[in-house]
């Protein structure tokens, strides 16, 4: 009679679920059926739910739940919005949505990707989008695994990444398992990462879900860019779908924001400003969203013969190109344009921790009278907990918008800012700048010389070796450049928006792994090579990215910058114990009491071994280093991702 | 002026004896090659010390005195014959090749 009675539930569902499909019966949508389709504004049914709702009930097997399950219809959500991949951790409060995806959804779009710790599937996910453009989602279980994921979360949110993090959470006190589903559960999990989260919901209902699940992805995805969150109900997951009377389910169709814009009237102001400048001097963070900004900020540069700046947290300018210039550019300059600075105070002012009774000091990098620009969408978030924001800057124009979305005004208005008298002398700045930029190049190539055959290896040598194993393939580095004393940003001709993923935001320590397997996987995708020159420390927060990356067939050439130690801490204790007149306890190691890496060492050619991956080393001596990366350039293009453990000199 | 002369003749004669051998044990012991690298080339961290290092009344000075990212090092921490150990060590790294005789810069 139960099994009768579920039918007939189920034959009532089916007159009542316009957007999704229901039975396991039925094939899993396909990837082309999940486009959005274009208006109405709510989806039809797609081809399975119109089989589903035509075809006779009784073709569909019996199951215990008496239904369709509540996560059936989610996923059928999820699919409208081009969501690849979901690189998750296991748990038992999202099970109902895991089952789904891999059951109900054929485990595609997205596709479930096994990850060892929510840190990594965060990570990962933000990685890929600095390839790739476009968001992924992740599960993680609602209170331990979302603790697990808070750091990545916290990177991410001040990157400026969108993505989509879901945590399961079983609301119901009365009907939820005791004892460890119990201690896993909380009135509201989103409360754990609401201050580094653009936006979040607790969906009550399936059609609150897709609401809230499509306005998240919208939130995500309109600059400034961010992470999201969702809590997911267990029940809400599991339970059949009911209908509400008449009202039918449907899912809102996706329809992208545009980018805010700065105002037209100071984008004019700014233009005067910049056409009127002796030396003008453009400072970009993350200007560039996509491959158009960096065309974008050729154009304005070219236009105005002013140097860029890159700070790099995306790659915003080529590096190759003659107004590519390095931080000291911005002392002579009269006008600055900042655009998407993540921190403007700390672009124009010193701060040097070394002043009187143990607190720093602060000085100008530019000239009194310098008139300052900002550009930032970053303006907009209000949150004000976590200090990402920085210190206050005054600048003369302020503008609040998107500096890729207001680049195209601004070069418009700037071409017809430049009065006829002008250009001659715009001519000459931009001579200017082509001597300096060969000179620069000329010094850091100098500066890469010393120490060249040096044991352990210099950083130098080893970006250098590295980029000549792949400088004929279409090449990506996808690990930040700061511990190799930035030698790929200044040696490797980056000119793509893709030729390096810039930086963590948050600079939490254990993104680099992960990260650089996420974007390994979308360039994976667009038949890229992937280049991280992964350093020690970073690797061993969470390990099991690496066996993620083997268990996906997600190839990278690792190259270890093995320096043995947490050398980014290193001197905050030593520079303590000198103003305290102390020598530091080394404790018979090379550095403070728990500021190294060794005795003993880590195998790094084991760990990766161990996990799948194809790996060398220790390799001491720089003769070492082009064999061994011939050899493993080899095994990535094959699709084993490879590793080489290298000892380096510190930075 | 006397004192002063005097200054210089005890920093000089420091100079001459010191030891580079010593002075490589002492410039990783006391952590110099962290943030300069083991040949003191310098990098994001630190300062290029080697090849050419800086006069040694001035290098001195600098440690004793420094106000910018790296901390002074006083004397209880770093006694003068150490400091003119390193020194030597330093001063007696040898040139660089030139880059343009390294291929891998060169492309």
């Amino acid at each position: 009679m139960a099994r009768e009675g579920s039918f007939k539930h189920r034959r009532r569902f089916l007159t009542g679920f316009v957007a999704a499909g229901a039975a396991s019966a039925i094939p899993p949508v396909r990837a082309a059926e999940a486009q959005a389709p274009k208006p109405p504004s709510a989806l039809p049914p797609n081809a399975r739910v119109a089989a589903a709702e035509t075809q006779v009930a009784n073709e569909l097997p019996p199951n215990r739940i008496g239904g369709v399950p509540g996560s059936d219809f989610m996923v059928d959500v999820l699919k409208t919005l081009d969501i690849q991949y979901c690189p998750a951790n296991c748990a038992s409060s999202y099970r109902g949505i895991h089952e789904s995806l891999i059951n109900y959804g054929g485990n595609r779009m997205p596709e479930f990707l096994t990850c060892m710790h929510e840190e990594s599937a965060v990570a990962m996910a933000h990685g890929y989008f600095k390839i790739a453009g476009k968001p992924l989602m992740t599960l993680c279980h609602g209170t331990v695994g979302l603790q697990h994921a808070t750091m990545a979360i916290y990177n991410a949110w001040c990157d400026r990444v969108p993505m989509i993090v879901i945590g399961g959470n079983d609301l119901d006190a009365a009907t939820r398992p005791p004892n460890v589903p119990t201690f896993h559960s909380a009135q509201d999990i989103n409360a754990l990462v609401r201050d580094f989260t653009k936006w979040d919901d607790t969906p009550v209902s399936l059609q609150h879900f897709a609401q809230s699940m499509v306005r998240a992805y919208k939130i995500a995805m309109t600059p400034p860019y961010g992470p999201v969150m969702i809590s997911l109900d267990a029940g809400l997951q599991q339970e059949p779908i009911k209908g509400r009377g008449s009202e039918k389910l449907y899912i809102p169709r996706y329809v992208p924001t545009a980018p805010p814009q700065g105002d037209s009237g100071a984008v004019k102001e700014a233009a005067k400003l910049l056409a009127d400048a002796q030396n003008p001097v453009i400072v970009a963070d993350r200007a560039a969203r996509t491959p158009n900004g960096i065309k974008l900020l050729v154009q304005l540069a070219e236009a105005l013969q002013a140097r860029v700046v890159d700070q790099g947290s995306r790659t915003n300018f080529p590096r190759t190109h003659h107004l590519s210039a390095p931080p000291s550019a911005i002392s002579g300059a009269d006008v600055i344009l900042g655009l998407e600075l993540s921190d403007f105070w700390g672009t124009v002012n010193s701060f040097t921790d070394n002043g009187e009774h143990g607190l720093g000091h602060n000085s100008s990098r530019i000239k009194p009278g310098t008139k300052l620009i900002s550009i930032s969408s970053s303006e907009l978030l209000t949150k004000s907990n976590y200090q990402d924001f920085q210190r206050f800057q005054v600048t003369d124009i302020s503008m609040v918008g998107d500096a890729e979305a207001t680049l195209p005004a601004l070069l418009e208005a700037v071409k017809s800012a430049i009065p006829a008298a002008r250009r001659g002398a715009i001519a000459q700045r931009g001579e200017a700048a082509k001597k300096a930029h060969a000179d620069d190049h000329a010094r850091t190539r100098q500066a890469a010389a010393i120490a060249w055959d040096a044991s352990p290896i210099s950083t130098a040598r080893l970006v250098m070796e590295t980029y000549n194993a792949v400088k004929h393939l279409d090449w990506s580095i996808v690990s930040q450049s700061g511990n190799v004393s930035n030698w790929q940003t200044r040696l490797w001709p980056i000119e793509q928006h893709h030729h390096w993923i810039g930086r963590s935001g948050g600079f939490g320590v254990g993104y680099g792994a992960p990260a650089s397997v996420g974007a390994a996987l979308a360039n994976r995708d667009a038949g890229r090579i992937s280049v991280n020159i992964q350093a020690d420390g970073d690797l061993m927060y969470a390990p099991g990215v690496l066996w993620t990356a083997a268990k996906h067939k997600i190839p990278q050439l690792a190259v270890m910058h093995n320096n043995r130690g947490y050398h980014q801490e290193v001197m905050h204790v030593q520079r303590l114990a000198n103003f305290r007149s102390r020598g530091s306890n080394y404790g018979g190691g090379m550095g403070p009491v728990g500021t190294r890496i060794e005795n003993p060492d880590i195998d790094y050619r084991k760990l990766a071994e161990s996990m799948g991956w194809w790996a060398r080393g220790p390799l001491k001596d720089p003769a070492q280093l082009a064999p061994a990366l011939r050899e493993a350039v080899k095994m990535v293009q094959a699709g084993t991702p490879a590793l080489l453990d290298v000892w380096t000199q510190p930075r | 002026m006397r004192a002063f002369v005097l200054l210089l003749s005890c920093v000089a004669m420091s100079a001459m004896a010191a030891d580079a051998g010593k002075g490589k044990a002492l410039f990783e012991k006391n952590g110099c090659w962290q943030c300069h690298g083991y040949a003191g080339q310098g990098g994001a961290a630190g300062k290029t010390l080697a090849p050419k290092p800086m006069p040694f009344e001035a290098f001195t000075i600098f440690v004793r005195n420094s106000n910018g990212p790296m901390p002074p090092y006083p004397k209880e921490i770093l006694p003068e014959a150490d400091l003119a150990d390193i020194h030597a060590y330093l001063q007696s790294i040898p040139a660089t090749k030139d880059y343009k005789s390294i291929p891998l810069l060169n492309q």
